[in-house]
C-alpha cells in the first residue's frame, strides 16, 4: 500500500477508503457514460475535519482530488483521472432547520428530496427540483447550480444558497455568505455555486426554504406541432403569467414513450405536448387556468386537459418523466444533452437539432424546459459501438454550435464538466477564459481541485475556435 | 471531451450473457442510489444497485473476476428491490442479482450450510414440522436460551427473532377445502407457505376465513410445495425453478381462478417464476407442455391476498377496531409486486381504524429472507432506521404482510421496548369481520 493510501486511511478510517481496482471501477463514470476515468482512490469522510485531513494528505502527496455526491451529474464532472475522489455521501446530516428564518443548514451529502421531506411538516420545501432530486445531493446541486422543471418560477440553486462552508485546496476552511441572504462585499457564494467543484470542497450550505404553495393546477395541452406549442408558451409569458413549469415534449418523445412500458396514453400523431403547472394561493388559480386554456386553444391546441387530482397530475408528468426511461430502453446508453437558446428561436433550433440527429443516424428525441428555452435532446446509443459513439460526439458538437449560432449557451443546468470543456471557446474569448482562470486561481492556485474540468487548456481552445467571440457580444434574450 | 476506449477487450463470458444483456438496460442515471438501504448505510457506490450492475457488467465482459468484490456485493444486497421502484429505465435488478448469485462462488462454511437447509429442510414439510417440534421442545424447557448463549453471535440473534412455536395442533397445513359463505364468487387456491404454516398458522386461518367470508371457495392442495423464493434469492436458481414448476402444476390442476398467498415473499416468487422457468426448454413429464408455459400460468394467477380482495371488492361487514395502525410495506409486495394502495385501502375500510403515517414505509426492515443470518450487522443497521421511524409514529399496531418482516419487526420493537404489536393486515380484517367465531382450534 502506498504512502498516500496510508495517509488517506488514517484521515477517514479503514472503512472509509476504497482503493482496490474493483472498488474503483464503479466510480469510473457518473451520469454521463461517454467516457471513463480511473481514480487513484475514493474516500468517504464523515466530517469537515476529515475532509480537511484528506485534502492535506492529497497536497502532501501532490495528488489532485475531486468532490463527488451521488454521481448523477450529466457532464462528467465527478470523475477523477488518477486523482482522489472525495465522496460526500456520508456527510448527510441536516444540521439545523430554522422555520422562522426559513433556512436550513445542510451537509453536502443530503439528498435534495430528503431536505424537502424533512421540512414538509413546517409547510416548507426546498424549491430547486432537478429531475434527479430523489437521488442527487445538495453538494452536487451547489456545484452544478442545478435547475429543474420549476426553475422558471423559483430560480436555480444559486437563488437558494445563502452561505457555504468551504474547505479550500490548502485545507483551510472559509465561511462564505450570510444566513440573512445579504452578503457584504463581493458575492463569493455566487462564485462557488456553479463552480463544479473546482474551487474547494463544500462541507455545509445554508439554504433558503420556501413555503409550499397552497394549491397546484396542472394542464396538459396537445398541439399539432412544436411551433404552435412554443407560441403558446410565449403567449403565456407575454400575458404576465408565471407558471411554475412550462415543459414541451416533442413528437419523437411521445412516440418513444407510447411504444414503451411507460405509455401515458398520449396521441402519437400529436406534434407536441405542453405541460403547464401553475401554483400559488388557491383563489388565484382558477383565472390563470382559464387564461392558459384560452391561450393554448387560440394557438391551435386540439385538446387541453386539467388534472382533476394528484393521480392525474402524476399521469400528466409521466409523459415528461417517462421520456428518460423510454429512451433508455432503446439502447444501453443515454446521452442527455443540455443547451439553452432564446425562447423565440426554439422552433427553428429544434428542427435543426432533429435534422442533425437524423443526419448522424441517431435515435434522438427532445424534451425541454420551454419557459427557459432549455433544450434536452436525448440520444440513445451504445458506447461499445465506436462508430456510433463518434457520431454521438459529432452530433453533440453540432447541436452546441447550432444553439450558440442562435444566440444560446452550451449548458443550462448540467454544467460543463469534462463533457463540454473544450467547447467553452464557442461562447467565450481567450480573455474571458483567462479572467475565469484567474478567479479560479484565487481559490486554487495550483489547480488541484477537480482539475481538467470546466476550463480548457489555453492552446486547445484557441486552436479549436480562433474566432471565439466575447460573451458580452452574444445576444441574450 | 476525451474518450477512452476500454483497455480490456470485451470478452463476454458465455454463462454471463443473460446478465450482460439485462445489465445494458441500466443507463447509469443513479436514481436508484438513495432507494438502496445498503448504499444509504455505507455511502459506497460499490454497495449501490448502479455500482453492482456496473460490476456485473464488468464481470460479464471479463474485466473483473466474478468471485471477488462482486460476489461480496451480490450477497450484501438485501434483495429488497426498492431500486426497481426507483428505476426509470425498468431494469430488472432482482433478476440480475439472483442470476449473479447463481454464478458466483461464496467463501466459507455458512453458504454451504444455508444451501443444505434450503434444499433439504425448508421444502420438506414433514422434516420442517419435526424441526419446529424440536424447537418448541427447546423453547418450553427454556433450554433454547441456554443453548442460545453458546451459539455464535449471528445465530444467537436469529434465535432471538423466533416467536414461540405453537403446539402441533395449531401448526401445519390448513384444511383442504373451505366453502364460501354466501353466494360463491369464485374458487381460489391458497399457498400455505413454509414459515407461515409453522409459525403463523393463525394468520393462514384468518386468511382462509376472510376469503370465505367474501364469497370465495378456498382450495389448499395438500401436494403443494415450497415457492422457491429463498432458494432463488440464495442463487440456487435451478432448484427454485423445479419447486415453482411443481406448484404451477398442482395449482393449475386444482382448477382455480387465482393462487392466493399471504406472504409477500412467496407471492413475488410465484410472480417471478415465469422468468425462472423461461430458460428451461424442458417438457413437463405428465402433460407434454413446456415448463415455461406452466411458469407463466402461475405468474399470471398469483395474487397477494390484499390485492386480490381489493380487486374483487370487499363484501363482508366490518366492525369497528379503534386502533392506530402503521402499515409497513413488505419489499416483496410494494417493490417486487407493485402492490401499495390495496392493503391500505382495505385497512382504511375498517371503522375507527386510523392509519398513521410513518417515515419511509417502503424501506426494507432488514429481514430479507435469510439475510439476518448471513449479514447480521447490515440487517441490524437497516432495522434501526425502521425502528426510529416507527418509534416516532408510536402506533398500537404495525401491520405488514410477510412472515420475515413480521418476525424482524416484532423482535426489533420488543428489543427497543416499544409497545406496538405486529400483525398481518389480514388478521385485522379477520378480527373486524368476525374473527374466529367458532372459537375452535385452528386446524383439527
Amino acid at each position: 500500500m502506498s504512502a498516500l493510501l496510508r495517509d488517506l486511511e488514517s484521515a477517514v478510517g479503514i472503512g472509509g477508503c476504497l482503493w482496490r481496482p474493483e472498488e474503483l471501477l464503479p466510480y469510473e463514470c457518473d451520469g454521463l457514460t461517454l467516457g471513463s476515468q480511473q481514480a487513484a482512490a475514493v474516500v468517504l469522510p464523515r466530517s469537515r475535519e476529515e475532509v480537511q485531513a484528506v485534502v492535506r494528505a492529497c497536497r502532501r502527496h501532490r495528488v489532485s482530488f475531486v468532490p463527488r455526491g451521488a454521481g448523477t451529474g450529466l457532464s462528467g464532472g465527478a470523475v477523477a483521472h488518477a486523482a482522489v475522489v472525495i465522496e460526500c455521501s456520508r456527510m448527510d446530516r441536516i444540521r439545523e432547520v430554522d422555520a422562522v428564518d426559513r433556512v436550513a443548514v445542510v451537509e453536502p451529502g443530503v439528498v435534495n428530496a430528503d431536505l424537502s421531506k424533512a421540512v414538509v411538516h413546517l409547510g416548507l420545501h426546498y424549491a430547486p427540483d432537478p429531475s434527479s432530486q430523489l437521488a442527487c445531493t445538495l453538494g452536487g446541486n451547489f456545484a452544478e447550480n442545478s435547475g429543474g422543471p420549476h426553475t422558471l418560477k423559483y430560480g436555480a440553486t444559486s437563488r437558494h444558497v445563502l452561505g457555504l462552508e468551504l474547505v479550500l485546496p490548502d485545507g483551510e476552511v472559509v465561511e462564505l455568505g450570510s444566513r440573512t441572504g445579504f452578503a457584504t462585499g463581493y458575492d463569493l457564494v455566487g462564485a462557488v455555486v456553479g463552480s463544479e467543484g473546482t474551487l474547494g470542497v463544500v462541507t455545509a450550505g445554508t439554504v433558503r426554504l420556501t413555503a409550499i404553495p397552497e394549491a397546484v393546477e396542472t394542464l396538459l395541452a396537445i398541439f399539432p406541432d412544436v411551433v404552435s406549442a412554443c407560441r403558446a408558451v410565449t403567449g403565456i409569458i407575454r400575458k404576465g403569467l408565471l407558471p411554475a413549469a412550462l415543459e414541451i415534449v416533442d413528437q419523437r418523445t411521445i412516440r418513444a414513450v407510447e411504444a414503451s412500458v411507460y405509455a401515458a396514453g398520449l396521441p402519437t400523431d400529436a406534434g407536441a405536448v405542453l405541460l403547464v403547472e401553475i401554483d400559488g394561493p388557491a383563489e388565484d388559480l382558477a383565472g390563470q387556468v382559464e387564461a392558459v386554456r384560452g391561450l393554448c386553444a387560440s394557438e391551435g391546441a386540439s385538446r387541453v386537459d386539467v388534472a382533476r387530482d394528484d393521480a392525474e397530475r402524476q399521469r400528466f408528468w409521466r409523459a415528461r418523466k417517462g421520456a428518460f426511461g423510454a429512451m433508455g430502453r432503446l439502447a444501453p446508453d443515454l446521452y442527455v444533452h443540455d443547451a439553452v437558446v432564446p425562447r423565440a428561436r426554439l422552433p427553428e433550433v429544434l428542427d435543426a437539432v432533429c435534422e442533425i440527429g437524423d443526419r448522424y443516424r441517431l435515435k434522438l428525441s427532445n424534451v425541454f424546459h420551454a419557459g427557459d428555452g432549455n433544450l434536452h435532446p436525448n440520444i440513445s446509443f451504445d458506447r461499445r459501438d465506436a462508430d456510433e459513439l463518434a457520431r454521438v460526439l459529432a452530433a453533440g458538437e453540432e447541436i452546441l454550435r447550432t444553439c450558440v449560432a442562435a444566440g444560446g449557451v452550451i449548458t443550462g443546468e448540467h454544467g460543463v464538466g469534462s463533457e463540454k470543456r473544450d467547447f467553452m471557446g464557442l461562447v467565450f474569448s481567450e480573455d474571458d477564459l483567462d479572467a475565469m482562470r484567474r478567479l479560479r486561481s484565487v481559490f486554487d492556485p495550483d489547480a488541484v481541485c477537480n482539475p481538467d474540468k470546466v476550463l480548457p487548456t489555453p492552446h486547445f481552445c484557441a486552436e479549436a475556435n480562433p474566432k471565439a467571440r466575447g460573451y458580452d457580444r452574444v445576444p441574450f434574450e | 471531451m476525451e474518450v477512452e476506449t476500454p483497455r480490456v477487450a470485451e470478452n463476454t463470458r458465455p454463462e454471463w450473457e443473460e446478465i450482460l444483456e439485462e445489465s445494458l438496460a441500466c443507463v447509469h442515471c443513479g436514481l436508484c442510489l438513495s432507494a438502496c438501504p445498503t448504499y444509504r448505510q455505507t455511502g459506497r457506490e460499490t454497495s449501490s444497485p448502479r455500482g453492482r450492475i456496473y460490476l456485473m457488467r464488468a464481470a460479464a465482459q471479463g474485466r473483473i473476476e466474478p468471485d471477488g468484490l462482486l460476489a461480496e456485493e451480490a450477497f450484501l444486497c438485501l434483495g429488497c428491490r426498492a431500486c426497481e421502484t426507483a428505476c426509470p429505465a425498468g431494469v430488472r435488478y432482482g433478476r440480475l442479482v439472483e442470476l449473479t448469485r447463481s454464478r458466483v462462488r461464496q467463501r466459507g462454511l455458512l453458504p454451504r450450510v444455508e444451501r443444505l437447509l434450503l434444499r433439504q429442510l425448508i421444502p420438506r414439510r414433514a422434516r420442517l414440522a419435526r424441526a419446529f417440534d424440536g424447537l418448541r421442545a427447546l423453547q418450553r424447557t427454556r433450554l433454547d436460551a441456554l443453548l442460545g448463549s453458546l451459539l455464535p453471535r449471528r445465530l444467537r440473534e436469529a434465535r432471538a427473532l423466533l416467536p414461540a412455536v405453537p403446539p402441533r395442533g395449531q401448526r401445519g397445513m390448513p384444511p383442504e377445502i373451505l366453502a364460501p359463505e354466501g353466494p360463491r364468487r369464485g374458487r381460489v387456491g391458497f399457498l400455505a407457505g413454509c414459515v407461515m404454516s409453522e409459525l403463523f398458522a393463525d394468520v393462514n386461518a384468518a386468511t382462509l376465513r376472510v376469503l370465505s367470508r367474501n364469497g370465495f371457495e378456498v382450495v389448499v392442495p395438500p401436494t403443494q410445495g415450497c415457492c422457491g423464493a429463498l432458494q432463488a434469492h440464495a442463487g440456487d436458481a435451478n432448484f427454485a425453478a423445479e419447486l415453482a414448476a411443481h406448484n404451477a402444476r398442482v395449482f393449475e390442476a386444482a382448477g382455480v381462478d387465482a393462487v392466493i398467498s399471504n406472504s409477500a415473499g412467496c407471492g413475488a416468487a410465484m410472480r417471478d417464476s415465469a422468468g425462472w422457468l423461461a430458460d428451461s426448454g424442458r417438457l413437463l413429464a405428465d402433460s407434454g407442455r413446456l415448463l415455461a408455459d406452466s411458469g407463466s400460468w402461475l405468474a399470471e394467477h398469483a395474487r397477494d391476498v390484499s390485492s386480490f380482495l381489493d380487486e374483487q371488492g370487499w363484501r363482508a361487514p366490518l366492525e369497528p377496531l379503534p386502533l392506530r395502525v402503521c402499515y409497513d410495506d413488505p419489499c416483496h409486495l410494494v417493490h417486487a409486486q407493485g402492490v401499495e394502495a390495496a392493503p391500505r385501502r382495505l385497512l382504511q375500510a375498517i371503522p375507527q381504524l386510523e392509519l398513521v403515517p410513518h417515515a419511509d414505509p417502503g424501506a426494507c426492515c432488514g429481514a430479507a429472507g435469510t439475510y439476518n443470518l448471513t449479514q447480521p450487522e447490515m440487517a441490524g443497521a437497516v432495522l434501526d432506521v425502521k425502528l426510529d421511524s416507527l418509534a416516532a409514529a408510536d402506533p398500537d399496531v404495525v401491520a405488514t404482510g410477510n412472515p420475515g418482516c413480521m418476525m424482524q419487526l416484532a423482535a426489533g420493537l420488543s428489543r427497543r421496548g416499544l409497545r406496538a404489536r405486529v400483525k398481518h393486515p389480514v388478521e385485522l380484517l379477520d378480527e373486524s369481520s368476525g374473527g374466529n367465531v367458532q372459537g375452535a382450534p385452528l386446524y383439527s
